[in-house]
């Protein structure tokens, strides 16, 4: 159903980094973060290796988790981002993942099937045309990458809150999760899933989603920093059970919002 | 409002002072780590000089430093308004003032007889610093939760200008904190006032 590139070797530093994390194992990936979270860190406050590196870790983590809970809590579902005029739109909108632009995955249109699965009524596959037979709107707002930069963009699609209701999905759950066709996975949180800009997006500046942008489908949160917003989108699935992320489990703040 | 025993500094000010230059440390060298992840200007900080080894682990640094920076600057301006100290040390400071005692301290001409009273530049340097921090705690809520305050994000521009406000008080807490060290160091009992209060 999906054809992948080959991954090349970028020689770019921080893809470099990327492609080493990608290709640890687990136990490894969580060293690596640890030693690259010190460096240049307790070493400056301590000037030595006195503090625990674990527990500093440890300790950051847990801070981060109550940074997730203070985020739900400040998170209210009826506070719009805002929008722009059309005219506003950046040209061209930056290319964004954690690969290059040439190793984006080629979905196959006619073979594609959205799996739905965890705690919904109707675990029925969808094809693309289903979902673009639903009710689409579309909207111009801001993304804005944890990094920093910001970019407006135009998304359309199915609201998500739509399209939970009608596959039936238990919404008192707390997590909605996905999985992606370049092997990227995140979650986020059930009242987020619900929000009214929350879109289930197949097109972009009102052509259908290109694959750069994540062809067929990505789901667009203007509520989220960008990581939180996956592309390539294969499988949703309503849990209880913390799904984490790609970028998640190597640090990033889980709720990331905006 | 006069501290007892010949104390200079009550011990809530020197503690929340600490704590408030481990924060500022964090925050600034963290921050230093995110800005180079998208450079607004065509530079870069040197990354020996910054914390968090990568962009995760210095918004970690970032975030959870974010807390004491703001709960601990909270402590210190409710225990100065309370207190009384903020009107009796610092208030008011005359334009004129300010700038005859900067020309003295210029020349080197500045009295340091008594480090109970603050002169007219201090007065004003430390006010300043104080509506820094308050300016980059607040365009950092911005950053942080753009439409989540959405009034906040509007009175400083939206959410890219935010940016700039927040990379500027940065620079503008720099700059003060390069100064103030500087004032240290030509004064150093000020220094041993701020550890053990007298």
């Amino acid at each position: 159903m999906v054809k992948k590139p080959l991954r090349r070797l970028a020689l770019d530093g921080d893809a470099v980094v990327k492609q080493a994390l990608r290709r640890l194992p687990q136990p490894a990936r969580r060293l690596f973060l640890r030693r690259t979270l010190t460096l240049g860190g307790l070493s400056l406050l301590s000037g030595c290796a006195i503090v625990d590196e674990d527990s500093a870790e440890h300790a950051l983590m847990q801070v981060s988790r109550f940074n997730d809970r203070v985020q739900g809590w400040l998170f209210d579902p009826k506070q719009l981002a805002p929008t722009y005029p059309e005219s506003m739109i950046t040209r061209p909108f930056p290319f964004n993942a954690y690969y290059d632009e040439d190793e984006v995955p080629e979905v196959d249109a006619a073979n594609y099937r959205l799996e739905i699965g965890g705690l919904v009524a109707d675990k029925r596959a969808w094809t693309l045309a289903e979902l673009q037979a639903l009710p689409q709107t579309d909207q111009v707002t801001r993304h804005i990458c944890v990094e920093g930069w910001s970019a407006i963009g135009k998304w359309g699609g199915v609201r998500f809150s739509d399209f939970l209701a009608r596959v039936g999905a238990d919404t008192s759950a707390k997590y909605v999760g996905f999985k992606c066709a370049d092997d990227y996975y995140t979650s986020i949180d059930m009242p987020t899933a619900l929000h009214a800009q929350t879109l289930l997006t197949l097109s972009y500046d009102g052509q259908q989603l290109p694959p750069r942008y994540g062809f067929p489908m990505k789901l667009r949160m203007p509520t989220k920093l960008g990581y939180k917003n996956p592309k390539h989108i294969q499988a949703i699935f309503v849990t209880n059970t913390y799904p984490g992320g790609y970028w998640e489990d190597q640090g990033y703040n889980w709720f990331g919002g905006s | 409002m006069n501290e007892v025993g010949g104390s200079i500094h009550p011990i809530w000010l020197r503690a929340t002072h600490w704590l408030n230059a481990l924060a500022v440390l964090i925050m600034v060298t963290s921050g230093w780590r995110i800005y180079n992840a998208s450079p607004l200007f065509d530079f870069k900080f040197a990354k020996d000089l910054t914390l968090g080894g990568w962009l995760g682990g210095a918004i970690l640094w970032h975030f959870a430093a974010m807390w004491l920076l703001a709960a601990n600057g909270l402590v210190y301006l409710l225990c100065n308004v309370a207190s009384g100290r903020l009107m009796h040390k610092f208030l008011p400071p005359s334009p004129r003032a300010v700038l005859a005692d900067l020309l003295a301290a210029l020349r080197a001409r500045l009295t340091h007889a008594d480090p109970r009273q603050y002169n007219a530049v201090q007065r004003a340097a430390y006010l300043f610093v104080i509506a820094d921090a308050v300016l980059l705690v607040l365009s950092g809520a911005v950053l942080w939760k753009s439409v989540q305050f959405p009034l906040l994000r509007e009175l400083l521009g939206g959410y890219e200008s935010a940016r700039r406000v927040h990379f500027f008080a940065m620079a503008a807490m720099v700059a003060f904190v390069t100064v103030h060290l500087a004032m240290v160091a030509l004064v150093p009992r000020t220094l041993l006032a701020m550890i053990r209060g007298r």
